[in-house]
């Protein structure tokens, strides 16, 4: 059962993977590429990673959704339907990619794997983030803050949107001047 | 407590829950029919079953240049996903997946719904549908972290995200009496991911229907019947993480899932009919500034109880 699931899951996942650059539509390049994310999630189930693979699916999803909308938005023709390409350079790209994808699938074959020594661990996700994370957790956390500092301020910083753009210098004016009328505190 | 049942019952779960979809849609057409002043009868209630022949038979419409695949392929998404949602859902005390992450599952699944609306918008190559599909997304993403602060409440109550584990922590307590805010929300969230009643939004009068606007035949029909799984599913969810699952006095513990999950369905169809349609635009601003701090402010009730134990 689960190799069967294998042989469907990884082609499909490498196989929609390259088809990102095959497509001349942005809508098509990001579903692929989001079928390419489903497939790997997938696998990450059979490989017994629940967590893991079920949160790269629900995130996945909605990413490649956001991504879709900002890729078509900033797109030199907004509507997104002229043959684009996602890609520069064809031949080398073409060259780069299928060597990186030759080396790194080859180093899984020819690599010799240790036997398995003791049975599984009963929850093999807390194993594998203690392996990832364990020694460094307390560098992860600070990290964790420091990048969600840098998105609050960064967003503070950009956003026309402010306390002092709605209610005015004195943060007296009422209702608030919002572009759309409706909503909180007006 | 909730036992795992073999793998064929997975195919029993799309039968269940399109029973009790049409329920939902039977009561749904009584509803309809009291309220446009006619008389309530049982082919009244069988009206939308008698749609499906007429949408099987029906043409399907085409327009200029469309994106046929990622049509197809939006539509076919939405009842998809609301039948693998529904894949976790204990019925009574038997299961078709115990899986051990349930509720992520569920999540996962529910929001596929993302992916297969903007598709479906995006497919036919037509204004008012794209904006639809747009309108889908804007909307998921002002009900989506409200609800998943909602889950959030339930798996912390449990300590598990599990959902077998949630029912059997609401031995004593339904999580609805001491977590009622994750409840409701969780509700709301139901209609916003199967746009049906304040959150049809995304399909509209004011957008001729928007996503489901150049949908007709067997289009029509598959979207339409997504939409109501979803529903059903949402509302089935309800009773494993809120209201004790199969869990109660006298009756069996299927008859009790039966009963509780035909309550809340019907709740969200009378509800369909009084709530307005609320934008996307409005409901973001309530949503995030409003519901995602009391959601937060609800996770620390279990948490807090959780560490007292």
């Amino acid at each position: 059962m689960s190799t069967v699931l294998f042989w469907v899951l990884a082609p499909l996942a490498a196989a929609s993977g390259f088809l990102v650059f095959r497509f001349n539509s942005m809508a098509r390049a990001t579903i692929s590429l989001l079928v390419s994310f489903l497939a790997t999630g997938g696998l990450l189930i059979l490989l017994g990673l629940g967590y893991l693979g079920v949160v790269v699916i629900l995130m996945m999803v909605m990413e490649m959704v956001i991504m879709a909308v900002f890729m078509i938005a900033y797109m030199m023709n907004p509507a997104g339907l002229m043959p684009m390409a996602m890609y520069h350079n064809r031949r080398w790209s073409l060259v780069i990619g299928l060597a990186t994808f030759v080396l790194l699938a080859g180093g899984i074959v020819v690599v010799p794997w240790p036997h398995r020594a003791a049975t599984p661990p009963k929850d093999p996700t807390f194993q594998l983030g203690t392996a990832l994370m364990g020694a460094q957790m307390l560098t992860m956390i600070t990290l964790g803050f420091a990048l969600f500092a840098t998105m609050v301020a960064a967003v503070v910083l950009a956003t026309h949107r402010g306390r002092y753009d709605r209610f005015g210098d004195d943060l007296k004016r009422r209702p608030a001047a919002d572009p759309v009328r409706g909503g909180v505190e007006r | 407590m909730v036992a795992s049942a073999p793998l064929w019952s997975a195919l029993l779960v799309p039968v269940v829950l399109l029973g009790f979809t049409v329920a939902a849609l039977a009561v749904d057409a009584m509803l309809a029919a009291r309220v446009a002043g006619r008389r309530m009868s049982v082919a009244v209630a069988l009206g939308p079953l008698a749609e499906v022949p007429r949408l099987l038979v029906g043409q399907r419409r085409t327009t200029r240049a469309p994106d046929a695949l990622l049509w197809r392929l939006g539509l076919l998404t939405v009842p998809v996903a609301g039948v693998l949602a529904a894949v976790v859902i204990p019925f009574g005390h038997v299961t078709a997946s115990r899986m051990d992450v349930g509720v992520v599952w569920f999540n996962a699944m529910e929001v596929l719904t993302w992916a297969g609306l903007w598709m479906a918008g995006w497919g036919p190559n037509s204004a008012l549908s794209m904006v639809g599909g747009y309108r889908f997304v804007a909307q998921g993403l002002a009900y989506e972290l409200p609800l998943m602060f909602a889950l959030i409440a339930t798996a912390t109550g449990a300590q598990s995200l599990s959902v077998a584990d949630i029912v059997a922590a609401q031995t004593q307590l339904w999580f609805a009496a001491w977590m009622p805010v994750a409840f409701v929300v969780y509700l709301a969230s139901v209609y916003a991911f199967s746009f049906l009643g304040p959150f049809d939004y995304p399909a509209g009068r004011d957008l001729a229907g928007g996503v489901l606007g150049e949908l007709s035949g067997i289009d029509r029909l598959v979207v339409r019947a997504g939409q109501w799984l979803l529903l059903t599913a949402g509302a089935a969810m309800s009773v494993p993480l809120f209201l004790g699952g199969g869990n109660g006095p006298l009756l069996p513990a299927w008859l009790w899932s039966t009963v509780k999950t035909l309550a809340v369905l019907g709740v969200l169809v009378w509800g369909r009919r009084r709530l307005p349609t609320i934008r996307a635009d409005r409901y973001v601003e309530a949503a995030w500034v409003v519901l995602i701090p009391l959601t937060i402010a609800q996770v620390f009730v279990p948490a807090l109880v959780v560490l007292r134990r």
